[in-house]
């Protein structure tokens, strides 16, 4: 526990050094914790704020505004699907029923062994070869029921 | 003989239908049969229908194979590719595919010749000819060349840009910057991107003229978190264009300056709003503000501000360097330059559309387009992003541009036409448009934060036949007072799709 504690600090600390004297330094900062944790955990805010000199209220804030900073870890596999009109016009309304069935979750949620988790998305722009799914940084062009398991299935297998 | 050049995209439309995968096995292959070659990861031409679409530089221009999936890389090398092939594949010269030679490139006039992080490519095809021309011009007289080109901005509300910076070289002040909005978050739309991932050196030039034009030495570059390979690109792009000395402290020995920042988003739609985007980049909630103080005058921590789009900072090298008038000619009335729009959706032949003024939706989608994907006939088609118009086909001969599309009720907006076959549900989008705008509202105003969810349940009211003259009138009077009451284009017209889309397709809802 203390040593967790204490690892979080120095990612705290770095991140912050590593965008010191930034113009609105927050969101660059809160992408470094983020990246390197997979979440921004709740302990860190008031670390945050000491930091940077802002209320916790003020931090709680931005984290709550913006969809991709998470609070909780994200599974090990992030799969975002596009909701927009563009993929609409190709499928994606049954591609979303489909990929929920599949995983067992819903938007928000991580599949209980924690290797997916769902979340909708509102533009890759790849919209002239939709419907599109993003895995991870990578993204997937005209995914279809069949296709979206295979990616499924090659992520089951990897170990 | 020098090792033959093999073309395969790097942008993220490419990579996402396997480019990565088909570069791959192309060097292989040409490994395991003693062939020299030299793959360059150029940027994409935009024919995303064509995509990957590889290419082998020969001496009477480069020879075009696509769609090549991997599956198809052994049989092309069979076919004696990347030598002269005779592939079901081959599209023959580039530069001869209609579909690209019809079109009017000034934007995306290097997209897909050049690798999108050679300099060398890109000085070679003009590439900062504008900004040495500006290192030479007072502030004023790049202010000047920018008004008379009669360039408006790009990203959909089409405000004259001369006259925005004129604003801010005016405004006295210690510091000034320059703020590119690339959020580009509407549906359909994807010509920021191309230019960034395709030729970023030309958002780069733009930015540091317009530095130069306002008296700005700051600039950054607000980039969706949506864009990941976008933003690999960037990042390497400033870091070569700092260490050429295109950018920084003293440009190419000018005594000028100009320094730029890449700052990521964090997925918030709004954040597109220029207002919403500079709060984001103070790091704050991405919140709406009150215009008047406009940015240009009161922007970035109360500095004057540049906010530009991509694509209208993308113009200013071409203006600066073959002046305002070539820009200008491309044009028709307030309309200048060329028409960039982009085709998606249900859409057979989808990609980047860059055209003079004048041509019909009806042109557009079924010329370029070639009709739906589906194969089905097409029954909507949505020009200018999620707060733009739904158009039956009887609207489809509208000309595109700013003023037609307003005199129907519609918008251009950033150019994305998503086109629908006869299978959607109008009374679904119409819902959608809603529940899209109670998804990514700021919260600040309460026609926008409640509105939308109010008009998401009245939706489901009327399309449930319950009360439904009441509720029609509930609708209406709601999209009165978003449209009226909102601080912003978010709730200020999300009532246009959903407006059209009753009016134009009742029959979906129940009527």
């Amino acid at each position: 526990m203390n040593s967790s504690a204490v690892s979080l600090r120095e990612i705290v600390d770095s991140a912050v050094a590593e965008h010191h004297g930034k113009i609105g330094t927050l969101m660059p900062v809160l992408h470094s914790v983020q990246e390197k944790l997979g979440f921004v955990p709740s302990e860190s805010v008031p670390m945050l704020a000491q930091s940077l000199n802002l209320s916790r209220a003020e931090i709680q804030g931005v984290i709550g505004f913006y969809h991709d900073f998470r609070t909780s870890p994200a599974g090990e596999h992030l799969i975002q699907l596009c909701r927009a009109e563009a993929c609409q016009a190709m499928g994606s309304r049954d591609l979303e029923l489909h990929a929920k069935q599949r995983l067992g979750i819903d938007f928000g949620e991580t599949t209980e062994d924690g290797r997916f988790t769902l979340e909708p998305v509102y533009c890759l722009g790849n919209c002239a070869c939709a419907p599109s799914v993003r895995i991870n940084d990578g993204i997937h062009a005209r995914v279809s029921t069949g296709s979206f398991d295979q990616l499924i299935d090659d992520l089951e297998a990897q170990e | 003989m020098s090792a033959l050049k093999v073309f395969v995209p790097r942008d993220a439309t490419a990579c996402a239908l396997g480019a990565d995968a088909v570069a791959d096995s192309i060097l292989a292959g040409a490994k395991g049969r003693g062939i020299e070659i030299e793959l360059v990861r150029n940027g994409s031409r935009g024919a995303f229908w064509l995509e990957p679409l590889v290419e082998v530089e020969t001496e009477s221009g480069r020879m075009a194979f696509g769609p090549v999936a991997l599956a198809d890389v052994p049989g092309l090398f069979e076919s004696g590719f990347p030598g002269p092939a005779d592939h079901a594949l081959g599209l023959g010269p580039v530069d001869g595919i209609d579909w690209l030679a019809s079109q009017q490139r000034l934007t995306f006039y290097r997209s897909g010749w050049t690798d999108p992080l050679s300099l060398d490519d890109y000085t070679r095809m003009g590439g900062y000819k504008g900004l040495k021309r500006a290192l030479d011009l007072s502030s004023q007289a790049i202010v000047d060349e920018v008004k008379e080109s009669g360039l408006r901005g790009r990203g959909g509300a089409a405000f004259p840009t001369g006259i925005k910076w004129q604003t801010v070289l005016d405004t006295p002040a210690e510091q000034k910057y320059i703020v590119c909005n690339a959020d580009e978050g509407d549906s359909g739309t994807f010509a920021d991107r191309l230019l960034m991932e395709s030729d970023p050196f030309q958002l780069i030039e733009g930015m540091t003229i317009a530095g130069l034009a306002v008296g700005a030495t700051e600039g950054f570059i607000y980039l969706r978190s949506e864009y990941p390979h976008c933003r690999r690109v960037l990042e390497e792009a400033i870091a070569r264009a700092s260490q050429a000395n295109w950018l920084g402290e003293d440009i190419q020995g000018s005594g000028k300056a100009f320094k730029l920042e890449l700052r990521i988003g964090a997925g918030a739609y709004i954040c597109g709003e220029e207002t919403s985007l500079l709060d984001s980049l103070e790091g704050k909630r991405g919140l709406i503000r009150f215009k008047p103080p406009l940015p240009a005058i009161e922007g970035l921590l109360g500095k004057p501000t540049v906010v530009n789009n991509v694509l209208s900072l993308g113009a200013i090298s071409t203006i600066l360097a073959e002046g305002a008038g070539y820009y200008r000619d491309f044009g028709t009335g307030r309309s200048r330059g060329t028409l960039t729009v982009q085709l998606a959706g249900n859409v057979r032949r989808g990609g980047l559309v860059e055209i003079p003024f004048g041509a019909t939706l009806r042109e557009l989608v079924e010329g370029y387009g070639g009709g739906t994907a589906s194969g089905r006939p097409v029954r909507a088609i949505q020009v200018g992003g999620p707060l733009g118009a739904y158009l039956p086909e009887s609207q489809w001969d509208v000309t595109l541009n700013y003023g037609a599309l307003t005199d129907i009720g519609g918008m251009l907006g950033h150019g994305g036409i998503v086109v629908f076959d006869d299978t959607v549900d109008m009374a679904q989008q119409a819902r959608f448009a809603m529940e899209f705008c109670a998804v990514e509202s700021c919260g600040k105003c309460t026609p926008c934060r409640v509105g939308s969810v109010r008009g998401v349940e009245v939706i489901d009211r009327i399309v449930a036949n319950q009360d439904r003259e009441f509720n029609l009138k509930v609708l209406d009077d709601l999209c009165e007072t978003m449209d009226k009451g909102s601080l912003c284009a978010m709730g200020g017209l999300t009532p246009m799709p959903v407006r059209s889309a009753l009016k134009h397709f009742p029959a979906d809802f129940g009527a």
